[in-house]
């Protein structure tokens, strides 16, 4: 038998017979798992998942559903394909043997398997302080009994609402606050809203467009500490200016953490931005070389991106998740060199305050803004990221239609900035400083994030803080 | 004689049933410029991108003809619009988009109507239903005449307020309009320069009939989206008179036009097809998809006019120069290879078919939702309960009009119809 024909029967061998674990069941493990039977894959799939649901959409959760408009247990995702998996819900799982092939559960179980893929995402960022956390009244939201338990919340109708933190998250919370005229505080420790995600002169806009629906927003200013009543439910915040807020929900939208500890000693390249994987979803090990068998998808990878130098990206959206996991399916049921790339552009949509926000690219990576397209005054514009000379994001307010001409000129690195339209021309069409904070400050952290250029930055040394008891 | 470009030769009457041979000698050149200094776009991907160029602008007043003098352009587009205010297909932002806005608001606004269309499901299928038993005793039926027809007028009659006895009228001047216009090499025949005349009195008709059904409804409020939107009072007030009065002769040419060819088409190409028909029947949860399809096989609209480069534009090798028309051809697209495998096979099952039988873009197709549940009704009932269909002519018979290609009649012997 010739090599190609060993290495096609093993291909077939694998599909027919190989065991896929994956662990993680909420987007991107679902896209995944039917991307692995679209293929061809035959045999033993398992999907573990912390969660007791099976796989549910999560956007809505922090809009339709908070809003009364979508029960938060029909959010659960389409099926496009059988799957005949053995579904492990409710189990998280707390580590990961490379050696023997296993992932261990919580319940002490051992799942083996040839090929892995990680799909475990990220959670809320709880509130520091335990104690406060633990008041009544002070929520987070990133699972549908979060979407539920705050939905009842503000149904209840509270004399206040504060949100700690003006990222998406936190400005559609407010918004629906809003919509349900319910009295609302954000604070925001940077100088404005969406600003890790967007910079600051879109923050501005958007900073506007809260108050002009009544929002008290409050930039430049932390929660310093959370006081209960006697009987542990929140009354009020005091803020690092000095002054108090009196709230009786609190919303801590602190952004995410990933969820790795499980793979700690793993050997893998796991730390604070994600694990690290090639642009096919292979997982690199701490050295930096590639795996064969363990695969990453979804917010937990962070890969290095054709289009931003090569730095690794991690990014919390939607089509990041289905993409990318259909691109780790694939590889993990082919071989070389039928390996397919996962090089999407990034692209994130937010709904808020009446206006729907899109976006392309990656914004922080630029340093330039400029506006391409309709009016500031009205929110209805498109404008443009540069970074020396080149396109590199894109943002509309209500100009959706428009993405897709500015997505072509990133993946064509066209120049900054681009050519003015034929009509609808914002008043002023001068590039300007687009006010990303400097590393380090601290703000809310952006959904799509450059992690730097080397695999395992900094982490041969990562221990996490929170251990899985 | 100079020999005709694929274009002018997709375009003349002869080649109406089968213009597709031509669109493939047309891709070879994707943007192809026209001895009269039109830019005909012929593949997907350069279509698309234009689609999305805000360069590009869909205002006919735009287009400044290389090959004419500006006081010509100027009486020629008057003339040819009969001092028509524009509509949202033939305006760029910010006035289109307010425009689309107000209108969207009374047909399909997620925030002020979301189940408009949706709602006319039941009935949309009480329509079909009645076609197609008024057909129950014969042995030969016209599709056309007697079923995709029928069916979009009376919608949209209804969603419009338009009253539907008037439909002889309207349906008159709306094809005595269309037989006039042509853009291709037969313009300049004797028989449609006599028919010029004819197709501008059919528009000056049907703008009167429209503008006094707008004072109707001013006077005194009536069912349907006219007069909605005549008496529309939200945030962003109510249209112009002028651009209320075009928008409302766009929505009912084109509200029920485009679909009787997609109605006709597809009950056409599904008996050249007698695999996908059986299907079909098999599988009658494909209509979904498969309506998808029969717009990409056979288009709708097949090419749009009024577009043009507000700047020099630079595309596939070519730079398109500031004021030159360009058509963007749809049904050209619709059938690239660089996009859809096999395009000239029909496949109800074709995996991502993003076609742009709807257009893309702020220009998509405003009337889509509803055209998708009236055709998906129609052709799926037609499919499950006419028996043994059979077609007498075919190639059958076309109309004049190139951009709105379609049928004239669709002879079908049938064994009858099911319950």
């Amino acid at each position: 038998m010739t090599l190609s024909a060993t290495l096609a029967e093993l291909v077939r061998d694998f599909k027919a017979n190989g065991r896929i674990v994956i662990v993680g069941a909420s987007l991107a493990g679902l896209r995944a798992a039917e991307a692995l039977r679209g293929e061809g894959f035959a045999g033993s799939l398992t999907i573990i998942g912390d969660e007791p649901y099976e796989p549910y959409d999560r956007p809505p959760l922090s809009k339709q559903v908070l809003k009364g408009w979508v029960q938060a247990d029909h959010t659960q995702l389409p099926r496009f394909q059988e799957l005949d998996a053995d579904w492990r819900l409710g189990l998280a799982a707390v580590g990961l043997d490379r050696a023997t092939r296993q992932v261990r559960l919580a319940n002490g179980e051992q799942v083996p398997y040839d090929r892995l893929l990680i799909a475990t995402g990220t959670r809320a960022r709880q509130w520091p302080n335990p104690a406060e956390a633990a008041l009544e009244g002070v929520y987070s939201i990133r699972s549908r009994d979060d979407a539920e338990r705050l939905q009842q919340a503000l149904m209840a109708g509270p004399s206040r609402v504060l949100v700690i933190g003006a990222g998406f998250i936190g400005s559609e919370v407010a918004s629906v606050c809003r919509d349900l005229d319910i009295p609302v505080t954000v604070t925001e420790r940077g100088p404005a809203p969406l600003i890790g995600a967007l910079g600051g002169v879109i923050g501005e806009i958007a900073a506007e467009m809260q108050r002009d629906h009544g929002v008290d927003l409050r930039c430049r200013v932390g929660v310093s500490s959370l006081e209960g009543d006697a009987g542990g439910h929140v009354r009020r915040a005091r803020l690092s200016d000095g002054t108090t807020i009196e709230a009786d929900v609190v919303l801590a939208s602190l952004g995410s953490v990933r969820n790795v500890e499980w793979l700690e000693g793993s050997g893998l390249a796991a730390g604070f931005w994600g694990v690290g994987c090639d642009a096919g979803g292979r997982a690199f090990d701490i050295n930096g070389v590639t795996t064969d068998t363990v695969y990453v998808a979804g917010d937990v990878a962070r890969a290095p991106h054709v289009l931003y130098e090569y730095q690794f990206l991690a990014m919390e959206h939607w089509d990041n998740a289905v993409f990318g996991a259909e691109v780790a399916a694939h590889n993990m049921v082919n071989l070389e060199p039928g390996y397919r790339p996962h090089l999407l552009l990034p692209g994130f949509w937010s709904g808020q305050f009446g206006v729907n926000i899109k976006s392309v690219g990656v914004p922080p990576f630029g340093d330039e803004i400029v506006f391409t397209q309709g009016s500031i005054k009205e929110r209805r514009f498109a404008a443009a990221y540069g970074r020396r000379g080149r396109i590199v994001a894109a943002v509309t307010f209500d100009h959706g239609k428009w993405l897709q001409y500015y997505a072509e000129l990133i993946e064509r690195s066209a120049p900054f900035p681009p050519p003015p339209p034929g009509w609808d021309r914002p008043d002023v069409m001068k590039p300007i400083p687009a006010e990303f904070p400097e590393p380090g400050v601290p703000t809310a952290i952006p959904d799509v994030v450059l992690t730097g250029h080397d695999p395992n930055e900094r982490r041969a040394e990562f221990r996490p803080r929170d251990r899985p008891s | 004689m100079v020999e005709e470009t694929p274009w002018q030769q997709a375009l003349r009457y002869a080649n109406r049933a089968n213009p597709y041979p031509f669109y493939a000698e047309l891709r070879k050149t994707p943007v192809a410029r026209q001895p009269d200094g039109t830019y005909v776009v012929s593949t997907y991907r350069e279509i698309v991108a234009l689609l999305h160029d805000p360069r590009v602008s869909s205002d006919i007043r735009k287009i400044r003809q290389a090959t004419t003098t500006d006081a010509e352009q100027e009486a020629g587009a008057s003339e040819d619009v009969i001092s028509l205010e524009p509509n949202i297909i033939t305006s760029d932002p910010p006035e289109h988009d307010h425009d689309r806005r107000l209108m969207t608001r009374h047909f399909y606004g997620p925030q002020d109507a979301p189940h408009q269309i949706s709602d006319l499901e039941p009935e949309i299928g009480r329509v079909v239903a009645g076609l197609l038993d008024a057909m129950r005793d014969q042995t030969r039926i016209d599709v056309v005449d007697e079923f995709a027809y029928p069916l979009p007028v009376t919608l949209i009659s209804k969603i419009l307020g338009v009253p539907l006895k008037d439909e002889p009228r309207f349906h008159a001047w709306i094809e005595t309009a269309l037989n006039a216009l042509d853009f291709g090499p037969e313009a300049i025949s004797e028989e449609l320069q006599s028919q010029l005349e004819g197709g501008r009195q059919g528009v000056r008709e049907l703008k009167r009939f429209i503008a006094e059904l707008l004072d109707t409804y001013a006077k005194q409020p009536g069912p349907g989206m006219l007069s909605a939107m005549v008496h529309d009072d939200g945030r962003e007030g109510h249209m112009s008179e002028g651009v209320l009065l075009s928008n409302a002769l766009l929505l009912l040419f084109a509200g029920h036009e485009t679909t009787v060819n997609l109605i006709a088409h597809s009950v056409l190409t599904l008996l050249r097809h007698p695999d996908a028909l059986q299907k079909l029947r098999r599988r009658p949860e494909l209509i979904v998809p498969g309506v998808e399809e029969l717009l990409r096989y056979e288009s709708s609209v097949q090419f749009w006019h009024t577009r043009s480069a507000v700047e020099d534009i630079e595309i596939a090798g070519t730079l398109i120069p500031q004021g030159s028309p360009i058509f963007l051809v749809y049904g050209s697209g619709n059938r690239d290879p660089e996009r859809f495998a096999n395009p000239d096979e029909l496949d109800l099952e074709r995996p991502d078919n993003q076609h742009l039988g709807f257009s893309q873009g702020i220009h998509f197709c405003f009337g889509a939702p509803l055209a998708r549940l009236e055709v998906q009704a129609a052709v799926g009932e037609f499919v499950r309960r006419v028996e043994n269909p059979r077609l007498v002519v075919d190639p059958p018979p076309y109309r004049h009009n190139q951009i709105f290609r379609g049928p004239r009649h669709v002879l079908v012997d049938i064994d009858g119809i099911r319950d």
